[in-house]
């Protein structure tokens, strides 16, 4: 972008996208804002936008009332475990595809990538099976698992394009200087692949916590994460709209600040590399 | 390159997260298979312990003939459709416009972006009761503003309605895959392009389309496998009723609802054969794009 | 100590054999240079000695132990990267420390070896910088230090001075051979510079398609090179090939001539031509010489500044006892 720009066909394209910008993001606002009315004024005709009496009675209306913080701590169990899980079983893979690659690295890629297109439901009732059989309905573990199961291709793929970018000459040497594999990997691939494994992290961990259709079908009371949680409002309780919204807003806030930072690997992670 | 030693080490490494994925693949897929050719109805006492009565295609066929098939299949086409018109179209308008120079460009960035970070659960709860309730959404306040009879868009309206809601959740995506490929696009040759004359226009058809024809068959190839499987925005609003319920909903509902196993699962295949096809195209242009 | 033996090694990857069978001797203490043009296998060559890669058949001794199995880390070697290869996260210090603290060698000890590499090669005041704070000679002294610290049977050293810029280099070229001088240890030395081989090497290893071309000092291949693609590649500029009727005057196939062994003279001279384009370097002028009759272009070295233009007539006078004499297979005649 060397070229000259005109200031009045830039605040022209200021404006357009602050108001495009703004359209989109809306409904986040309204449901933040929302969050902050009473329930009257929250329905109130015509609707309040910014003039209304602040409050937090919401937040601990539905902290006392639904036991928020278990929701909370089953999501955030079963978002981590998953994805550490998930890095712990790939970066060994990743490493093997990226430094060591075969004539058939290709072609595991892309299996692994096949899995990722299984339609869950048309694996639903054998997965409900054998839970049921391994006592692991309506479990965190359980749904680590299948979490850890479901994103595995992606966080393998991510690991995999950001090792092809570390040279291998660096491994080369570690293997001169006398380390061994697992040593090399510990201390000087690892170290090196921080950044990449942390946007790997970030990016599954945001997924796993959204996931919104095994943690629906394999959860009842005990393991149910924030998804369910949300999804238990849709009546009559979603009536409440102040709550409903102050309920929604703890649920995405802390994945929205994450998730602003992952915008660049997440073109990567969700487009297995084909868009740079 | 390597030797042998790390070749063997290789092998070993990657062995846990291929055996891994290869049962998580292979068990359900081979038990969707065997109960889809079974009568299957744990609520009427089958148990797979004391197994099933082989049924042959009877599962395929009445899954076909049934008369929510048709309507299922015509409701997840519009739905997937809908979405797809819909965000390419407007990720490329909102690609093209977030590329300019502007000022706070970061921030409306984060603003178009912000919806694809938001829960599936929480946007249908959020669409559904503040926005397109009848009674207290603020479409209904916006209508009657307007004098108009305010619509209860989820039982009047239900595909368009989770047509937009699916439409917003997704479109931060696209837009974000097309910046990133527009990005991509060397300046130069845009550059080139206006020295040798050509207007905006031709500029936009010749050069920069073309350029996005890639990126653009991937976001319909990767948007089309999520929105096949589309769920939680339809269990949330309209539970799969007035006429929103698509393919992966029915075989839920065949499955765990009604608990008839063995037609749902013959749904499954179906679904599994139907994503595949998406699959084959997606895996070629990845595959691809895996030997540069 | 460090001597190293090739026996009927042959590598190749898949159906491609990279490596004919190859035997080769590098004595202990010799700083050996292999050198051939890109994509000759001279870089593979030094990884199947590393370890790096496995040879698909025949032996690897060093110091007259069977090595052909060992890893990498047992064969006793230190490796320089063409890219330096720094462990981009740790300190210049760490870097160096890095093959002792994984022999489990004791802080102390190493501390002691680090900080002597460190003052040989002029790095005490970097010890506590990251390698990308570094300038690139100074990246090369990590990476030299690194190697020498383990006290390595030989050193292998991969196009290590391509990264640098000219002047670097030159300066490089000579750390290296000091540092040889003071360690006597065995050094290869793999480059595609044929001036770095000349300057540096005890014995060089011409190397082409994977066929060692010529074992030997660098004298020895600049007086009596074996064929004509050792004659072309050693020297700069090139040696002039001469074919046809001049040639077959000398009872050879093709003749060749160093531009340094044909004189510039006023008139009388055996060969005459126009002048093209000339390289004036102050102590030396290099004339590139069309319409010989001989070859396309002849060039040709004049001591000094010698006052020719573009489009003179030239008169040259070959040396005739410095005619290299090869046949029709491309080898030297005796």
């Amino acid at each position: 972008m060397a070229r000259a720009v005109t200031p009045r066909r830039k605040a022209l394209f200021t404006m357009i996208a602050w108001a495009i910008g703004l359209v989109i993001f809306f409904p986040i606002l309204w449901t933040i804002l929302t969050s902050f009315k009473t329930e009257a004024q929250a329905i109130s005709d015509p609707p309040v936008f910014l003039f209304f009496d602040w409050t937090l009675e919401n937040y601990s209306v539905v902290q006392e009332r639904s036991n928020y913080m278990r929701f909370l701590w089953n999501s955030v169990i079963i978002a981590g475990g998953s994805t550490l899980l998930g890095v712990m079983i790939a970066v060994p893979a990743a490493w093997s595809m990226a430094f060591v690659p075969s004539t058939r690295t290709k072609d595991i890629l892309l299996w692994m990538l096949s899995t990722k297109m299984l339609p869950a439901v048309g694996v639903l009732y054998p997965i409900y099976l054998i839970f049921i059989e391994l006592g692991l309905l309506d479990t965190r573990t359980g749904l680590v698992i299948v979490l850890m199961l479901i994103n595995l291709p992606i966080i393998v793929w991510m690991l995999y394009t950001y090792f092809k970018e570390i040279p291998g000459e660096i491994l080369e040497a570690a293997r001169m200087d006398g380390a061994t594999l697992k040593e090399e990997i510990l201390y000087v691939l690892t170290p090196m692949a921080i950044p990449g494994i942390a946007s790997t992290v970030l990016l599954n961990f945001i997924l796993a916590w959204n996931e919104a259709f095994w943690t629906l079908n394999l959860t009842a009371a005990k393991a149910a994460p924030l998804t369910a949680f949300i999804a238990s409002y849709s009546s009559p309780e979603g009536l409440f709209y102040a709550k409903l919204s102050a309920a929604s807003t703890m649920a995405i806030a802390p994945i929205l600040i994450l998730g602003w930072f992952s915008q660049k690997q997440l073109v990567r992670g969700l487009t297995f590399g084909a868009v740079k | 390159m390597a030797t042998k030693a790390s070749r063997s080490a290789a092998r070993l490494m990657m062995a846990p997260a291929v055996i891994l994925l290869m049962g998580w693949m292979l068990v359900p897929l081979v038990l969707t298979v065997f109960f889809s050719f079974k009568k299957y109805l744990p609520l009427r006492g089958d148990r797979w312990q004391n197994g099933l009565d082989w049924v042959g295609f009877d599962n395929y066929v009445r899954f076909v003939s049934s008369s929510s098939f048709w309507p299922a299949v015509q409701t997840t086409l519009i739905i997937v459709l809908g979405v797809l018109i819909i965000t390419v179209s407007l990720g490329v308008l909102l690609a093209l416009l977030l590329d300019q120079p502007m000022w706070g460009q970061g921030i409306v960035r984060i603003l178009v972006i912000a919806p694809f970070f938001v829960m599936p659960t929480v946007s249908a709860l959020v669409w559904k009761n503040m926005f397109m309730d009848p009674n207290n959404g603020l479409f209904a306040h916006l209508w009657q503003f307007f004098g108009a009879e305010p619509v209860s868009w989820l039982s009047e309206a239900s595909l368009p309605s989770i047509i937009l809601i699916v439409s917003w959740q997704w479109l931060p995506f696209a837009t974000l895959i097309l910046l990133t490929a527009i990005q991509s696009l060397d300046s130069e040759q845009l550059e080139a392009a206006e020295m040798d004359g050509a207007p905006i226009l031709s500029r936009f058809g010749h050069i920069v389309l073309p350029h996005l024809g890639r990126a653009i068959t991937i976001v319909i190839l990767i948007q089309t496998i999520f929105l096949l499987s589309v769920f939680a925005e339809i269990f949330v609003t309209t539970g799969g009723a007035f006429g929103s319920r698509t393919l992966t909903y029915l075989i839920f509902q065949r499955v765990l609802e009604s608990q008839n196993v063995g037609l749902g699962s013959a749904g499954g295949v179906y679904a599994i054969i139907l994503a595949n096809i998406v699959a084959i195209f997606l895996m070629r242009i990845v595959g691809k794009n895996l030997d540069t | 100590m460090g001597k190293i033996e090739l026996k009927q090694v042959t590598k190749s990857f898949g159906d491609v054999q990279v490596i004919p069978p190859l035997d080769l001797t590098i004595e202990d203490g010799e700083f050996t240079v292999f050198v051939g043009p890109s994509g000759c296998g001279k870089s593979t060559l030094l990884r199947l000695i590393a370890g790096l890669e496995d040879i698909t058949s025949g032996h690897i001794e060093i110091d007259g132990k069977d090595a052909t199995n060992l890893v990498p880390a047992k064969r006793g070697l230190a490796m320089v990267f063409q890219s330096y290869a720094l462990y981009p996260h740790m300190s210049v210090r760490k870097n160096i420390a890095f093959p002792l603290k994984m022999a489990k060698m004791d802080q102390a000890a190493i501390k002691k070896r680090v900080e002597g590499a460190a003052q040989v090669l002029n790095l005490t005041d970097y010890l506590d910088r990251r390698p990308g704070q570094l300038s690139g000679g100074q990246r090369q002294r990590v990476a030299i230090g690194r190697a020498i610290v383990r006290e390595p049977s030989a050193f292998l050293f991969d196009e290590p001075l391509s990264n640098l810029d000219a002047a670097l280099r030159v300066g490089m070229r000579m750390e290296i051979s000091e540092l040889h001088k003071k360690l006597d240890t065995t050094m290869v030395y793999v480059t595609h510079d044929q001036v770095e081989a000349m300057t540096m090497a005890d014995k060089i290893v011409v190397l082409q398609a994977g066929v060692i071309e010529q074992v030997g000092s660098p004298l020895e291949l600049y007086r009596a090179p074996r064929n004509i693609f050792v004659a072309g590649f050693i020297g700069s500029p090139k040696m002039n090939l001469i074919s046809g009727a001049e040639a077959a005057s000398h009872d050879a196939h093709t003749i060749g001539i160093r531009p340094e062994h044909i004189d510039v003279v006023e008139s009388d001279g055996q060969w005459q031509g126009t002048v093209g384009v000339s390289e004036h370097l102050g102590s030396d002028t290099f004339f590139h010489i069309h319409n010989t009759g001989l070859a396309d272009t002849l060039t040709v070295r004049a001591i000094g500044d010698v006052n020719l233009r573009h489009g003179d007539t030239i008169h040259l006078k070959p040396r005739t006892a410095e005619f290299h004499r090869f046949d029709a297979q491309g080898l030297r005649i005796a």
